[in-house]
């Protein structure tokens, strides 16, 4: 600006303006180039990782069986006032859509997805596509009540109307252990189907086990790590390091190898006269935790040593000669300071271990089985992604929740990673 | 070796102390040293020299390895720090980030349980003390390095301890705000009358805050003694190297009168010395002649020792300018004329006689 306020130049006015366009002509340059120096990475992640997530999250809510394969009998159940069995024209809609779907060899799949609110009714649609497929003319409604009183009911129809709707709570509310009835009210699930809920308390409380136990573990490693002269704690930080380069399924499969009934760990408790008999060691809660907690060391330990390599020894120093003892000294001035690391590598278990598959399903009994064995039966097995979906949504909203509170309670500004 | 304060005035001593890290090499060498209630001791050295290594025996962060270290009458080789009762200020303050400034100073009242209307006021009365009475609400890191260093500095003294050791307090600071707290410093020392123990390897700061200065070197005290005799007749040449400029002239000692002895250089000139007992007839020894203490005369005047020099350089220092010179010896001789109206100007090359009292030159040890 030192030319502007020169007398006799130009107005100040044009020259900022020109400064100001040739600023941002240079920014423009660098800003192209930092763009695509992450420009790769940037459609990888989007490829790879936001776009499925997205996916994923309306495979939750979408609803497309029932409305794809059977348009005439949603559209003729539009006029339907839900108080009796329908009339004739929505049963010749049905049939005219089960030819189509018998010819499609869909029949099933429409069963499937009313099967989930309505028990029974695949093997009923089924039926009825063989009914169906025998010919011979109406009147079908008679005819339908006839084979199975179940087609009369209102309730089915209602729901039957429902399923036609291009987004369904459904998957939503079961994964919360909800149900909606034929009118629409939203109550608990039925005993036998209520297990969810469930399910996501015991994800989050193994998590919450496995943080604490990596955390009382993990930190005095940590501060061994801090404090240690550079060459031993080298060696120290190798074998911490370890684990990180053998994979999951090796090392889980090990501690099968240790822990089971008549693995090591028990011919050693036997031959030391510890034990009388063997100790169910794995394949239930304990050796859930455990594997996990063996996986997950390197995550707390991590954050909070980089956090600990910062911290000046002068400040332990500081607070003995001004009257501290060891452990007061210790509490009071050294622990503060590491929590920004205790938070991160805490946070950081507690989020990987919400989402623990492998490890549960191959030491966990069936009582140890976290949301992601559920989510992958769904997947794999049942083959119904609207559910596994669900599970998969709430389970990443529990997660953005906790992140959120955490937050809140302590500043994720104030974490540090390393 | 001989020590000046006697025992019984002795508040702090060092008796016969040794340390070694590594079973192999001494750190600090049988090091003996007594000082005075409300003296301020300065450790000076190079880094290695064994001055920190001393300071942190006395705070109970490092064991000796032989010897014993008594504060006021009691040996207190076995207390751990927290019990020993001397405030320390580090060399990064060592202020703790996630405590407000009233709560660090605070810290040695708190640890010591003391009730809180007492902490508050006695914080309030240690941060008026050092000028920052209306900083106890912030934070550390909102503070500058001078604050920072005052808050640290109020922490060290709000407990009333009988002894307060700083190890390099102002080396982080610039040099007009390090020059100030060496005043702020020395002032609370005269106010509040406490024993410092002070470490530094700068040594314009020992000589301005010193009682007494400590000269360390390969893990031995080289000299103790007050800024002024350290500066004028220095012990040994380390010492005179150390403290202030100094012309080291190489030479050999001829004959010695009283204190007077006859030194030949190089090229056979004979000068008249101050002898030292650092140095021996008839060894090598080195002269040791402050910059300030060589004059530009001719022959015939009151000074000891008239020889010629060719000026080699002319350095503009502001307020003095520096003439290097070289004597026929083949040694160098730097002499400092002051800027005054009259100043003379000689010419590279030009030869001028250089002059310089007896007493001013000192025979050391050729080291």
């Amino acid at each position: 600006m030192a030319v502007a306020a020169l007398p006799g130049e130009a107005g100040p006015d044009v020259d900022r303006t020109s400064l100001k366009t040739k600023l941002r002509r240079a920014e423009r340059v660098n800003r192209a180039r930092s763009f695509s120096l992450v420009a790769p990475l940037l459609l990888f992640v989007l490829a790879v990782f936001a776009l499925p997530i997205g996916l994923m999250l309306v495979r939750a809510v979408e609803n497309t069986e029932v409305r794809e394969t059977m348009p005439r009998t949603i559209a003729a159940l539009d006029g339907w006032d839900g108080r009796a069995t329908p009339g004739e024209d929505v049963f010749a809609a049905f049939v005219e859509d089960l030819v189509q779907t018998q010819k499609d060899r869909t029949t099933a799949l429409v069963g499937k997805r009313i099967n989930y609110e309505v028990p029974g009714a695949r093997s009923r649609f089924l039926k009825a596509g063989r009914l169906v497929d025998a010919g011979g003319g109406g009147p079908w409604r008679e005819k339908f009540i006839a084979a199975d009183p179940e087609w009369g009911s209102v309730e089915f129809w209602a729901i039957m109307k429902r399923a036609g709707a291009t987004f369904t709570p459904y998957y939503l509310l079961t994964s919360l252990d909800l149900r909606q009835d034929a009118q629409g009210a939203v109550s608990r699930n039925f005993a036998d189907q209520s297990i969810f809920v469930d399910i996501f308390i015991r994800t989050i409380w193994i998590s919450l086990l496995v943080t604490l136990a990596t955390l009382v573990l993990g930190y005095p490693v940590a501060h061994l790590l801090a404090i240690l002269p550079p060459r031993h704690a080298n060696v120290l930080m190798i074998l911490v390091l370890l684990p990180f380069t053998t994979s999951i399924l090796v090392r889980t499969t090990a501690w099968i190898v240790l822990l089971q009934s008549n693995g090591v760990l028990n011919d050693i408790l036997l031959a030391l006269n510890l034990t009388t008999e063997r100790v169910q060691l794995i394949f239930n809660r304990f050796g859930t935790v455990l594997a996990m907690t063996h996986i997950q060391l390197p995550f707390t330990i991590l954050p909070i040593y980089s956090v600990m390599k910062s911290i000046p020894p002068s400040h332990l120093r500081a607070a003995r000669s001004l009257g501290a003892g060891p452990l007061t000294a210790f509490v009071s001035v050294y622990m503060p300071q590491t929590l920004p690391g205790v938070g991160a590598g805490c946070l950081l278990t507690f989020i990987l271990s919400l989402g623990y598959y492998i490890t549960p399903a191959l030491v966990g009994g069936p009582q140890d089985q976290m949301v992601s064995y559920f989510v992958a039966l769904y997947t794999n097995r049942e083959m119904n992604w609207g559910q596994a979906s669900a599970l998969g949504a709430i389970l990443l909203l529990i997660t953005l929740a906790l992140y959120a509170l955490f937050n809140r309670l302590v500043g994720i500004d104030k974490v540090k990673l390393g | 070796m001989k020590l000046p304060v006697s025992a019984s005035e002795s508040f702090v001593e060092f008796a016969g102390v040794q340390k070694s890290y590594d079973g192999e090499v001494l750190v600090v060498k049988d090091l003996s040293l007594r000082i005075r209630r409300g003296e301020f001791l300065t450790m000076l050295g190079p880094s290695g020299s064994g001055k920190t290594t001393t300071l942190m025996m006395l705070a109970g962060f490092e064991t000796p390895t032989s010897g014993d270290i008594m504060l006021d009458g009691a040996r207190i080789d076995s207390l751990p720090p927290e019990k020993r009762n001397i405030g320390m200020v580090f060399q990064n303050y060592a202020l703790f980030p996630h405590m407000s400034v009233a709560q660090n100073v605070g810290y040695p009242l708190k640890v010591r349980g003391r009730p809180k209307a007492e902490i508050a006021e006695r914080v309030a009365k240690a941060l008026d003390m050092v000028h920052l009475g209306s900083f106890a609400a912030r934070m550390p890191s909102q503070l500058s390095g001078g604050q920072q260093q005052r808050v640290a500095l109020a922490r060290a003294l709000v407990f009333e301890p009988k002894l307060v050791l700083m190890d390099e307090p102002l080396g982080a600071l610039d040099k007009q705000l390090r020059e100030h707290m060496q005043m702020e410093i020395r002032h609370l020392h005269e106010r509040l009358g406490i024993t410092v123990v002070y470490v530094t390897h700068d040594q314009s700061e020992a000589l301005t805050m010193s009682d007494r200065v400590a000269v360390f070197n390969a893990g031995i005290i080289q000299q103790v003694a007050p800024p002024a005799e350290l500066y004028e007749s220095p012990a040994n040449s380390f010492v005179a190297q150390f403290i202030g400029e100094n012309n080291r002239l190489p030479g050999r000692i001829e004959a010695a009168n009283g204190t007077l002895c006859s030194v030949v250089l190089a090229n056979g000139d004979v000068v008249t010395a101050t002898l030292t007992d650092a140095a021996r007839v008839g060894e090598e020894c080195l002269l040791s002649i402050r910059p300030e203490r060589v004059k530009i005369a001719p022959p015939g005047g009151p000074l000891d020792n008239h020889f010629e020099a060719v000026v080699a350089e002319m350095i503009y220092l502001g307020d003095h300018v520096r003439v290097r010179c070289v004597l026929d010896s083949g040694a160098d001789v730097v002499v400092k004329v002051g800027n005054v109206e009259d100043r003379p100007v000689f010419a590279v090359g030009s030869r001028i006689p250089l002059g310089w009292r007896a007493q001013d030159c000192r025979a050391l040890d050729a080291a």
